[in-house]
């Protein structure tokens, strides 16, 4: 460019200015990067939100905090735990025993899915994970019944152990389709809610029923 | 009443449809099927079909059919198309499953309660809520049945939830695959009237299943005699609702070969039936051992002993 060609910048005019592209809504969590906090700080958030999600499934109120910020990793956590929890029962032979941990797995996650899936094809506006968040949350208490039969089954194995044993698992059977209707419930048409809650009913009627069942060896 | 407002609102294209079409027709209303066209007679092709009317809805099907084409318009790769599968209300699910328990003679299952308008949500359901209710129900028969024994050690039996899955998600879906191939099969050789879509068959093969999960829960009960009660009792109704509906699209054809389709339906049907009691649930009465009481006849020292 021949007009350029003697153009000089003298080295004392500060150049300066701001290259900033308008973005229309600035959230305070961009303003610092998490990139540069501490390992524990970033563990410890995902933990507390964990935690956070299950004092929600212990005391079930209509709260979004928990549809909102979902995560997997309460449930993941639950049904490994519970899967764990279930094995080392009784087989007289391999066909005949309890479920393996692969098909506890299996029916938990599969059945989560499903669920969500006839949630959403009946016209429920919750998002597929979201859905998947609060079934595996609602597992909770089923864990907590698995936790206290194994330790009745530990000290005996009677018609009395039975008897608390059933009342302890229906009772956290009734808390979880519990838990789980009142955070799904709302987001479902009026009048299919019934289509959408008998699912969710079968689900933990069908994890109760294999965590009553366990016998040990 | 606010239920047959809103029938009257999802029939709505259909009603339209057929009173521009015929004025003289009566519509059909789920409340009160008594109400089937009477004035339909001056209509038909032969007087002798005049109670046939009932089961086939002559009028209504083409058109139901070309609605039926109509309505599920979206790509099959996305996902409102397999939402119009879906879209029954409460009500619509219970009122076809009372229209399987108790069919009434004479009125075709699919006409009367699906309408153009079959789900999925129904026949799944019910197969996995079968599928569970004989797992468990054989599962504690078999509990039940061998208590007293010294020798026994309770299982869960795990492994037979995997085969009651298989065995009943694919009665439900490849025989009515296979019936509906073999209609069409027949449709293209002689003219029939009636002629179901796939999904239709699958949803009456769903809702005929239901009645089997009373029986199921009713198997428990450790009485031979019972449970072959309620085997016939359950063939019998959820039978009716098929022949009922399978009849109409048979009927035209070669005599032979419409009993014959006929006659294996139920003999599938029962087939299930028989084979789940047999598999499921332990002979009761099996090798009981005999106490010391001194006995009358032998079964009353059996039974005495459970």
């Amino acid at each position: 460019f021949p007009g350029l060609a003697d153009v000089s910048i003298s080295q004392d005019i500060p150049v300066e200015g701001e290259i900033t592209v308008p973005v229309g809504s600035h959230s305070p969590d961009e303003d610092y990067s998490t990139l540069d906090e501490p390992v524990k700080d970033t563990i410890m958030r995902d933990l507390k939100a964990v935690g956070k999600k299950f004092v929600h499934v212990m005391y079930p109120r209509k709260s979004s905090a928990l549809l909102r910020d979902w995560d997997l990793w309460g449930p993941l956590v639950l049904c490994v735990s519970l899967a764990l929890m279930l094995q080392g029962g009784s087989a007289d032979s391999k066909d005949d025993g309890g479920p393996q941990f692969a098909e506890v797995f299996v029916i938990i996650w599969f059945g989560a899915v499903v669920i969500t899936l006839n949630s959403k094809l009946l016209g429920g506006t919750i998002s597929f994970f979201q859905s998947l968040c609060v079934l595996g949350y609602c597992v909770m208490p089923l864990t907590v019944a698995m936790l206290v039969c194994r330790l009745v089954l530990l000290v005996g194995t009677g018609t009395v152990s039975f008897i608390i044993r059933l009342i302890v698992v229906g009772a956290m059977f009734a808390w979880s389709t519990l838990a789980s209707t009142a955070f799904l419930a709302d987001s479902q048409p009026p009048n299919r809610k019934a289509l959408v809650v008998y699912p969710i009913f079968l689900f933990y009627f069908v994890i109760s029923w294999m965590i009553l069942t366990f016998t040990p060896q | 009443m606010a239920t047959a407002d809103d029938l009257k609102f999802q029939e709505f294209d259909d009603a339209a449809n057929l009173l521009a079409a015929n004025p003289d027709a009566t519509t059909i209303s789920i409340d009160e099927p008594i109400e089937i066209p009477k004035n339909q007679h001056s209509r038909l092709q032969e007087p002798g079909r005049e109670e046939d009317d009932e089961l086939l809805g002559t009028d209504d099907s083409d058109k139901t059919e070309l609605l039926a084409g109509q309505k599920k318009s979206a790509p099959f790769w996305t996902f409102e198309y397999y939402q119009t599968f879906f879209d029954v209300d409460t009500y619509q699910v219970l009122d076809r499953i009372k229209g399987s328990v108790f069919p009434v003679p004479g009125k075709n299952f699919v006409r009367l309660y699906i309408r153009s308008n079959p789900d999925l949500y129904g026949p799944f359901w019910i197969c996995a809520t079968l599928v569970f209710t004989i797992a468990v129900s054989g599962n504690l028969s078999n509990f039940f049945i061998h208590l007293g024994k010294p020798t026994y050690h309770y299982v869960p039996e795990f492994r037979k939830v995997s085969i009651a899955a298989t065995t009943i998600y694919a009665y439900a879906w490849l025989v009515p695959l296979a019936l509906w191939g073999f209609l069409m099969w027949r449709n293209s050789k002689v003219m029939n009237i009636v002629s179901y879509s796939f999904l239709e068959i699958v949803c009456v093969y769903g809702y005929s299943l239901f009645v089997y999960i009373p029986t199921a829960i009713l198997w428990i009960i450790p009485q031979k005699v019972v449970r072959w009660v309620l085997m016939v009792f359950s063939l019998c109704l959820s039978g009716s609702v098929l022949v009922m509906t399978f009849w109409p699209a048979v009927r035209d054809d070669n005599r032979r070969i419409a009993v014959a389709t006929v006659a294996t339906i139920l003999l599938l049907h029962a087939l299930l039936a028989v084979g789940c009691l047999a598999y499921f649930f332990d002979a009761p009465e099996l090798d009981f051992p005999a106490p010391i009481i001194p006995a009358h006849n032998g079964t009353t020292v059996v039974t005495k002993s459970h």
